[in-house]
């Protein structure tokens, strides 16, 4: 066994073992912190699809996870099954993606970035305002995830639960990144036109794209409402949207474990901060502090902390 | 009614237009998106407001004191703006695309989160610069306070329309947003001309804060974010790059807000869906904005 690969498999042991063995002791904050944090990680793996790979600037993806979240909160209240709750709201984010998509089509860059934040927003108010339906900002309840007679609750749980979903995201994007649709995706990123031209069908692969970034947000969406059992419109602001925007580019663009680094460290960072400075007059320096890493690690890396293989070269063939 | 709403309408206008002539003139040269550009305006009001507190003597209320707080606040934005391109924008100029914008968001949270640590974490009660009176004209009650404001973004903006037309600099700055390396190589210091356009839009941001703490009455560590937002989205429904349509897109949205919220039932509640959904049908219609052009794609 190399040292790279002994590694590897230690760092998933302790990613499986560690949680379970922190329990309920003082450490249990950092199961729910890994929840989050595997949260996160969804949803960039998700957004991965669009902006890594196709090369789309989406400012609203936070959209679809809240139509996750309140697609199971809703359905909660309805007492509606797992079984049929989960391919109702995944086609429910996903049909609203879709609905996004076709629209936006022929919008390019920045264009692209302004209609989608407007739709994130509007998502948002829709939600606050429609009291019929979503309670509006008092937020609503939601019931634990329930299969047949079996719950799922505590957060160690969750985490597994979570840690699940995002093995499955990484093994689906490295499949498809591999794939014919994954080559077609780089092509349109580097150049729409060119892609075109060559027989790439571009609308096509731009919908399966965001259809399939609007399913991961919806799954994430789901576990988090059923986690957490509250849901309301104020976790789904426009600050989540670029956060999770900065973790893709901070991590490196279509870079799967580069996504994956992002996401730990700026959904890791402010938790972790407020762990250890808890009590300290520091606390409240935790998003100063956030900000300046953001910039520093930018400057440093501008092509991200885990570039994809073939972005660096590209990055790097003007210097060799 | 109908006049009261556009006299508000045209107030509020006249701030995001301010707001997104800072975006646009950044864009139409780094086509970059400046995030920070919304606590560049928020500092700009605190300039005016430690002015005040540390040497109100030269802020009597007046012209005189609102011309001073304009100026001072304009050049303390302008000189930070200049400041934050030197240190997190330059650097990556030959970056990836994306890279100067999350640079712009980290700068962003820092100064936000500067004035929340050092300044203050509450709402602080702007100085009356201007006394608050009320005129009638027409049926419609209008303040001394937006006439002022619409007064000063109006003259400010035939300022920079001078300035960007007639003067040497100005065509310079129109070249570099042309071609920027084509302006390189006709012999223009861009790296220069990029400072100068930070220096300006972030003293229209800076003027932009003043005339909105004195609007609001008080200013807070967060005022920033929401008219950024929409003074961004303003320069985009105009055609960003585009300074006519950045003046334009910050009028049609600010009147379109507030009429929404005068005339439509729970109107405030909607107003913002209603903004984001004309921006959005818009640029269906033109994909880069009212004034924006159409932009042949390289093969």
């Amino acid at each position: 066994m190399t040292p790279v690969s002994a590694a590897k498999w230690a760092g998933l042991a302790a990613i499986l073992v560690v949680p379970a063995l922190l329990g309920s002791g003082n450490y249990a904050y950092l199961v729910q912190a890994g929840g989050m944090i595997g949260l996160y990680m969804i949803l960039a793996l998700g957004l991965n699809f669009t902006m890594g790979y196709v090369g789309l600037f989406d400012l609203g993806y936070i959209a679809f996870f809240a139509a996750g979240a309140y697609g199971a909160a809703i359905c909660g209240a309805y007492n509606v099954p797992l079984l049929i709750e989960l391919p109702l709201t995944v086609a429910f984010a996903v049909l609203l993606r879709l609905g996004l998509g076709v629209s936006i089509l022929r919008l390019r860059g920045d264009y692209l970035a302004i209609v989608t934040m407007g739709f994130g927003e509007i998502t948002r108010l829709v939600i606050n305002n429609l009291d019929s339906i979503t309670n509006g900002p008092k937020g609503m309840e939601v019931p634990p995830l329930q299969l047949f007679s079996w719950t799922l609750s505590g957060n160690l749980g969750y985490y597994y639960l979570i840690a699940a979903c995002v093995a499955l995201g990484v093994i689906g994007s490295r499949r498809l990144e591999d794939s014919r649709v994954g080559r077609a995706w780089v092509a349109i990123r580097e150049d729409e036109t060119a892609a075109r031209l060559s027989g790439i069908s571009v609308n096509e692969h731009k919908l399966l794209a965001f259809t399939i970034s609007a399913g991961f947000a919806a799954v994430a969406g789901m576990i988090f409402a059923h986690w957490i059992q509250f849901v309301t419109p104020e976790s789904f602001v426009f600050w989540e949207s670029i956060l999770i925007v900065s973790m893709i580019v901070l991590g490196g663009m279509g870079s799967i474990y580069g996504v994956l680094l992002g996401a730990l460290i700026l959904g890791g960072v402010p938790q972790i901060l407020q762990v250890f400075l808890a009590g300290s007059k520091w606390i409240d320096y935790r998003y100063f502090f956030f900000g300046v890493v953001l910039v520093v690690v930018v400057l440093f890396r501008p092509e991200g902390l885990w570039p994809h293989k073939r972005r660096q070269a590209e990055l790097h063939e003007e210097a060799a | 009614m109908f006049l009261q709403q556009l006299v508000n309408g045209l107030t509020l206008g006249s701030i995001y237009s301010l707001i997104a002539l800072g975006y646009t003139l950044v864009y139409g040269i780094l086509v970059m998106i400046n995030f920070a550009h919304s606590e560049v305006l928020m500092v700009g009001s605190f300039v005016a407001l430690a002015v005040f507190r540390f040497a109100p003597a030269i802020l009597p209320q007046g012209p005189v004191g609102l011309i001073v707080a304009l100026v001072l606040s304009m050049a303390g934005a302008g000189v930070l703006n200049v400041v934050i391109e030197r240190f997190a924008y330059r650097p990556l100029r030959h970056a990836q695309k994306l890279a100067p914008l999350i640079s712009s968001i980290g700068v962003s949270i820092v100064l936000q989160n500067a004035v929340f640590l050092w300044v203050s974490t509450q709402s602080e009660s702007f100085p009356e610069l201007i006394a608050a009176t009320q005129f009638s004209i027409g049926g419609a009650g209008v303040s001394s306070l937006q006439l002022v404001c619409m007064a000063s973004a109006i003259g400010l903006m035939m300022g920079l329309h001078f300035f960007i037309e007639h003067t040497k600099v100005g065509k310079a700055m129109r070249a570099c947003s042309d071609d920027l390396e084509t302006a390189g190589l006709m012999g223009i210091d861009s790296s220069r001309i990029i400072a100068l356009t930070f220096l300006v839009g972030g003293a229209l941001g800076g003027a932009a804060g003043v005339l909105y703490g004195l609007n609001y009455g008080s200013i807070k560590y967060n005022l920033g974010f929401l008219p950024g937002v929409k003074a961004f989205t303003a320069a985009v429904l105009g055609g960003i790059g585009n300074i006519r349509g950045a003046v334009l897109g910050g009028f049609i949205l600010g009147i379109m807000e507030v009429m929404a919220a005068g005339y439509i039932p729970r109107g405030s509640d909607w107003k913002d869906v209603i903004a984001f959904s004309v921006l959005i049908f818009v640029l269906l219609l033109r994909p880069s904005g009212i004034l924006g052009e159409k932009i042949a794609e390289k093969v």
